[in-house]
């Protein structure tokens, strides 16, 4: 992972958002992450992908990422520029999505709560800490198993696989 | 302590003897699955990963389904990239249009998922094959990059739920009418990470057909698999599929479960899932009058003969509303040919639907049946997110095939009972 600590204005979305919302099926027709980058969102909120600047973090409410396992909407956040998703649930294909191309995520009900769009937001990717510079108040993430740590610490499973086939 | 059906498939899976929910894993793969929207990213992965050979050609399906036969030249693109690799890989299961139906209703036709082993596929619905009493989960690109690469994947032991239906199904109430009634009842994440174990005499009564299509939808409630238990009705339906050997596993009678719910069915009434969200759900009679434009039959979750067979029963001798379209999209190719033989084409062709290849088209909004601005479509599809069919401006209301075939004839939200006798 590049950097373990983040800092960047907070993007805030509510329950449920889906992957449909994501990056709708009609773009699913290439790979290019910029391409998909360029329509992130724009089913919920038109202005999201040219208003997003590097560094910013989507904070979210229950079972984000939910509906169709397709990667291209973590890698359409990503590509967008947002940072890290913090969310109070994530839906287990986005979970691991996520993941595996090296999208930060943390899950912690009590920072979506508190954050509010356009907040400032410091993240310790380390040790799970979120930090809402606008309210003052910190929180802390439920940590990731080892396991799962070791994928994220290699950039990705694509890394993990290609050590894995070294060996 | 016992085990669940689901511990224990991963447990023979992973060499172990036990496994408990939480536990992180590697488990075998038996079936690994990609389709032309995500294969092509998985296909990216497995050479960066530098992986040169798939782990087994005969345990790899690449099923060009979603936006085939190809619907623009980028579509078209997409799939010369599966095209060149599955030749180059020699990939036993791949399946050019012609003979590719809509993945979930293909693979278990064809016999390539079999009770106990474990299958991913890059797709969401991939849970559909638990209905086999297999382990089958949706996952992403690059777990598929490395399911082909390594013929493993990592996962997490799920807590697994335990639902148990009892009461005789009224008319016109299938499988989709218990599966949209359970995510109204816990919510579109109320199985979220969990495995789904369908229990009771009430999903006895049910055909695979039906069982394909409850397990289908797991993923809805956010459950990582949706299971059931193999029977009679399993055994007879598997029977000259395959002739690969598997193992039937069965759940402990003291094994654990995370929530145990038993649900009443006898008075359940055909049910409808109102936008935007698959948990939306209400009883027909409590759906409101809804004037609707097009009507879907078809999908991963009612392509298959029975929902034929059912919308071929209403529409028989009559005619689709003048104003609407009705558009079907059986599961296979044979399933055509099946319905061709037993005259349900005609049926259709005179009612005035119009019948497709098998494609996941209108679904996902991809092609073959997009959505205008303020248009309603009643479909037998899975999901009515903002925007699923085509214009953000559009509503789709998830229903079984019954009452979709129904819809068609009068052009609103139509309750069978209405139409027909019994």
């Amino acid at each position: 992972m590049s950097s373990m600590l983040l800092e960047g204005d907070a993007w805030r979305f509510g329950r449920n958002v889906d992957t449909d919302v994501i990056i709708p099926a009609r773009y699913l027709d290439t790979t290019d992450v910029k391409e998909l980058a360029s329509h992130c969102m724009e089913d919920l909120d038109p202005d999201f992908c040219t208003r997003v600047k590097e560094g910013d973090i989507i904070v979210a409410e229950e079972n984000f990422g939910s509906g169709s396992s397709r990667e291209h909407a973590p890698l359409a956040i990503k590509g967008c520029g947002v940072s890290c998703v913090i969310a109070s649930s994530f839906a287990r294909i986005f979970y691991r999505n996520a993941i595996n191309v090296g999208l930060p995520i943390l899950e912690c009900p009590e920072a979506v709560e508190d954050i509010e769009t356009g907040d400032r937001l410091r993240i310790d990717l380390e040790k799970g800490r979120v930090e809402n510079l606008s309210s003052g108040h910190s929180f802390q993430a439920a940590p990731f198993p080892e396991f799962m740590r070791e994928i994220i610490s290699r950039g990705g499973l694509v890394q993990y696989v290609k050590a894995r086939l070294q060996s | 302590m016992g085990m669940t059906i689901t511990e224990k498939i991963l447990a023979a899976h992973t060499g172990k003897e036990a496994l408990r929910p939480g536990e992180l894993i590697n488990a075998q793969v038996d079936l690994a699955l990609g389709n032309d929207i995500t294969a092509p990213l998985a296909i990216e992965a497995f050479h960066d990963m530098g992986a040169e050979d798939v782990f087994d050609r005969s345990k790899v399906a690449l099923v060009p389904d979603h936006f085939t036969p190809a619907r623009d030249v980028r579509a078209a693109e997409q799939c010369a990239i599966i095209r060149s690799f599955a030749l180059q890989q020699e990939i036993e299961h791949y399946f050019e249009v012609g003979r590719v139906g809509i993945e979930h209703v293909l693979l278990p036709e064809e016999g390539l998922v079999l009770p106990g082993e474990v299958i991913v596929g890059a797709d969401s619905h991939t849970c559909t094959y638990g209905a086999l009493g297999a382990f089958s989960t949706g996952v992403g690109s690059t777990d598929l990059a490395m399911a082909m690469a390594l013929g493993e994947i990592w996962l997490r032991v799920p807590q697994s739920m335990r639902l148990t239906y009892t009461g005789e199904l009224g008319p016109w109430v299938g499988g989709k009418d218990l599966i949209l009634f359970t995510i109204g009842e816990i919510g579109v994440d109320g199985a979220r990470y969990r495995a789904i174990e369908f229990h009771g005499p009430t999903v006895e009564t049910l055909s695979m057909d039906g069982r394909f299509t409850m397990a289908n939808m797991a993923v809805e409630a956010g459950a990582k698999n949706g299971i059931f238990h193999v029977d009679e009705k399993t055994l007879q339906w598997l029977e000259g599929r395959s002739s690969r050997e598997y193992r039937v596993f069965e759940s402990d009678a003291d094994a654990t479960y995370v929530e145990e719910l038993t649900f009443d069915v006898s008075a359940l009434e055909p049910q409808v899932a109102l936008p935007h969200l698959p948990s939306n759900v209400k009883p027909i009679s409590q759906a409101g009058e809804v004037e609707i434009d097009q009507v879907v039959i078809g999908s991963c979750t009612n392509g298959r003969l029975e929902d034929m067979e059912i919308a071929a029963r209403i529409l028989s001798g009559r005619e689709v509303h003048p104003h609407i379209r009705v558009l079907v999209f059986p599961g296979t190719p044979r399933i055509v040919g099946e319905m061709s033989r037993r005259g349900w084409l005609n049926t259709l062709l005179e009612a005035g639907a119009a019948v497709s290849a098998p494609t996941c088209g209108p679904c996902l909004g991809g092609h073959m049946g997009v959505l205008a601005d303020g248009e309603r479509s009643v479909s037998t599809t899975n999901r009515n997110f903002v925007g699923r069919m085509g214009h953000t401006g559009s509503e789709v209301y998830l229903v079984g095939p019954a009452v979709a075939a129904a819809s068609a004839l009068t052009g609103r939200l139509t309750d069978p009972r209405e139409v027909m006798e019994e």
